[in-house]
């Protein structure tokens, strides 16, 4: 029996989580699906894949986004913790490209204290930071069972967790009503 | 009828306005002419007092020009500076009188009615003008009379004031071109032999107007004061700049910070009787040495609250080296927009006004184009079907409606290389060197190129988009090209 989803998934508000894996814009999607108001999402500029709006249209609506285009990771880092400490964006969402430091996840972690908003960084596997509140890994998994139609069977792995136990989870975002689903392992 | 003081109106003409503005940049002794290219040729467009007594003229080719006097020098003509000068003219003229109108491209004309005994009398008050005018460097001719029309005859003809209720007797011997006839009146007119204004006033009116329409008696009666003629003043554009002068030197931030709030809230002030809303705000800071920092502010929407701007400046006052002191600051709003009284409502508006600042204070560190939101397009294109736009200025439109699912990411189509160019999805491939094995597919889904719009990508002709579930989990969208047949990657479903 896996721990209680409910305990870790709506993410802990005045925080800052982390997210690696392939799926991690997926999750940033369906985080900003369930925060109410203006999500702020920090890209790089440089990055050539750039998130499309038609397709966060199933999330949410893609005219609460707001996308910062910052030079680097600095400047990335700056802007977020503006925001977070602003608190006017009940998510923050900032792209990370090189390894951060515990000092500079602190500060995002002090900034989200102060605002009172939530803060969720993409990173690549193995880049977090140590202050991060949770770390979370998610993957596409195929399901042979699913109905066309169906969005990606999503598999939510909890690697780090400051407060609580880690897990594992399969869920699926329900297009119609526009909240996550948790489905049953598949007995393979 | 009009019995009170009687009016009374000036005309300046600026025979050389374009040559005098050039040379009051840049003096040159010598003949000097402004050119200007018309229909290929250079013509000369306007010259100074030496070109002309060498007999070169308005309009001739420049080339001929040069023939004449080689030692003439010129510059390219700029009417639009021109016309700033005439505006700045007009600006200055307000000195004499607050009813200053501009006059074709090249004049002025002041309505000074009860006011010339300010400067000691019409005659002084000329004298001055023209003084003022000739040490500026800028050649005028001024006419003064009752009425425009005899004011621009005696300025573009002679020369001189007309006393009181007698602008017949003045004008009576000028030419019939003073009444701001066109050509072929003037030319017709000579035919008959009208050529001065007193045989034109004496001559019967009924076969005039027959013959030249009612235009010309129209500009005789004004002329002679029958008919009356407005003068339209321009209204000053209004000011958006405030500035303060400090009797010792400061260079603490917060004592800068206390300036820059006296001045919005002076600016605020202004902004408000006006309703509109600064866009754009310019802190200039001068300092003991003559040097000055700028610190420029954008704002995400057009603001007035001095409150609310001043935290703003904060990040941009930061940076500013005072050096030994900054005695002198000045506040302008470069940019301002209309920005109407607005009713305010039980719904939280403080919030939005919060995501503005936000949107403003990441503005001045990253600049504003850089904060951006989407905004739908209307096209079946996958990478057109959306805009980006710089949320400063665009609002947001709730619009997306998605017929066909699409993919979470898109980006520029990648081959699938070693696959088979047959329209059935390969069952296996390989992409970004991961190997995946096709589990399900779905489609196609048939796009075709705007063909009215330049696309290098779509040279490859309509695609077939299909979404491909691979058995590794993810879910792409590949599509084939019939047309030239091969596999591409274009995205990932969320």
């Amino acid at each position: 029996m896996p721990p209680d989803f409910a305990k870790s998934f709506p993410l802990r508000t005045a925080r800052v989580h982390e997210v690696c894996g392939p799926s991690s814009a997926s999750f940033a999607a369906v985080c900003a699906g369930v925060a109410q108001g203006t999500v702020l999402w920090i890209r790089e500029h440089w990055r050539p894949e750039g998130v499309n709006p038609l397709g966060l249209s199933p999330f949410f609506d893609p005219a609460k986004l707001l996308i910062a285009q910052v030079k680097d990771q600095t400047e990335g880092l700056a802007v977020a913790e503006e925001a977070l400490r602003d608190g006017s964006t009940p998510l923050v969402i900032l792209e990370i490209s090189q390894p951060m430091g515990l000092i500079q996840g602190r500060r995002l972690q002090l900034s989200a204290k102060a605002g009172k908003s939530t803060g969720l960084c993409l990173i690549p596997d193995g880049m977090g930071s140590n202050a991060a509140e949770s770390r979370w890994h998610a993957a596409p998994i195929f399901d042979p069972f699913s109905a066309p139609g169906d969005s990606t069977l999503q598999r939510y792995e909890l690697i780090k967790n400051k407060s609580g136990t880690l897990g594992s989870w399969h869920v699926r975002w329900d297009t119609a009503s526009r909240c996550l689903r948790l489905v049953s392992a598949t007995g393979e | 009828m009009f019995d009170g003081i009687q009016r009374r109106v000036v005309s300046v003409w600026f025979p050389r306005l374009a040559s005098d503005r050039a040379l009051r940049l840049r003096p040159i002794e010598g003949p000097f002419a402004l050119t200007h290219s018309i229909s290929n040729t250079n013509r000369i467009y306007c010259l100074n007092v030496a070109a002309e007594r060498l007999g070169l003229s308005a309009g001739m080719p420049f080339s001929d020009a040069r023939a004449f006097c080689p030692e003439l020098q010129s510059r390219p003509a700029d009417p639009l500076a021109d016309r700033r000068f005439q505006h700045a003219l007009r600006h200055w003229a307000v000195r004499y009188c607050p009813w200053v109108g501009l006059e074709d491209g090249d004049g002025l004309v002041l309505d000074i009615t009860g006011t010339a005994h300010l400067f000691g009398g019409e005659a002084e008050l000329l004298m001055d003008m023209r003084q003022r005018l000739s040490r500026a460097g800028i050649t005028a001719r001024i006419g003064l009379s009752d009425n425009r029309g005899a004011a621009w005859a005696l300025a573009h003809h002679g020369e001189g004031s007309a006393p009181v209720g007698a602008a017949l007797d003045v004008l009576h011997d000028l030419p019939v071109a003073a009444l701001r006839l066109e050509e072929k009146t003037v030319t017709g007119l000579g035919r008959l032999g009208l050529r001065t204004i007193g045989e034109l006033a004496n001559a019967p009116r009924a076969p005039l107007s027959r013959r030249f329409g009612s235009s010309l008696l129209m500009r005789l009666d004004q002329a002679l004061g029958q008919q009356p003629e407005q003068i339209t003043p321009l209204k000053d554009p209004p000011h958006y700049g405030v500035r303060i002068t400090l009797p010792d030197p400061i260079g603490i931030k917060s004592d800068v910070m206390e300036g820059t709030s006296r001045l919005l809230t002076q600016l605020c002030a202004k902004l408000k009787s006006r309703e509109t809303g600064a866009r754009i705000l310019a802190l200039t800071l001068r300092r003991v040495d003559q040097d000055s920092q700028q610190v420029e502010l954008r704002l995400a929407r057009p603001m007035r609250d001095a409150t609310r701007i001043l935290p703003l400046f904060e990040r941009g006052i930061g940076d500013v080296d005072a050096g030994y002191g900054i005695d002198q600051m000045r506040l302008e709003a470069v940019q301002v927009e209309p920005m109407p009284v607005q009713q305010l409502s039980h719904v939280a508006s403080g919030h939005k006004d919060q995501l503005d600042d936000l949107i403003t204070r990441i503005g001045t560190r990253i600049g504003l184009e850089n904060v951006q939101r989407f905004l739908p397009a209307d096209s079946h294109i996958p990478e057109r079907s959306y805009q980006i736009a710089a949320a400063a200025f665009s609002s947001p439109e709730s619009t997306w409606s998605t017929i066909r699912p699409r993919p979470l990411h898109i980006f520029p189509p990648a081959p699938l290389l070693g696959t088979h160019a047959v329209p059935t999805p390969p069952k296996r491939f390989r992409w970004r060197r991961m190997s995946f094995v096709t589990a399900r597919t779905s489609g196609p889904e048939r796009i075709a190129p705007e063909w009215w719009l330049e696309a290098d990508e779509w040279r490859t002709g309509v695609r077939d988009y299909w979404c491909v579930e691979t058995r590794q989990g993810r879910r792409l969208w590949l599509f084939f090209t019939p047309q030239s047949p091969g596999w591409y990657v274009q995205g990932e479903f969320a």
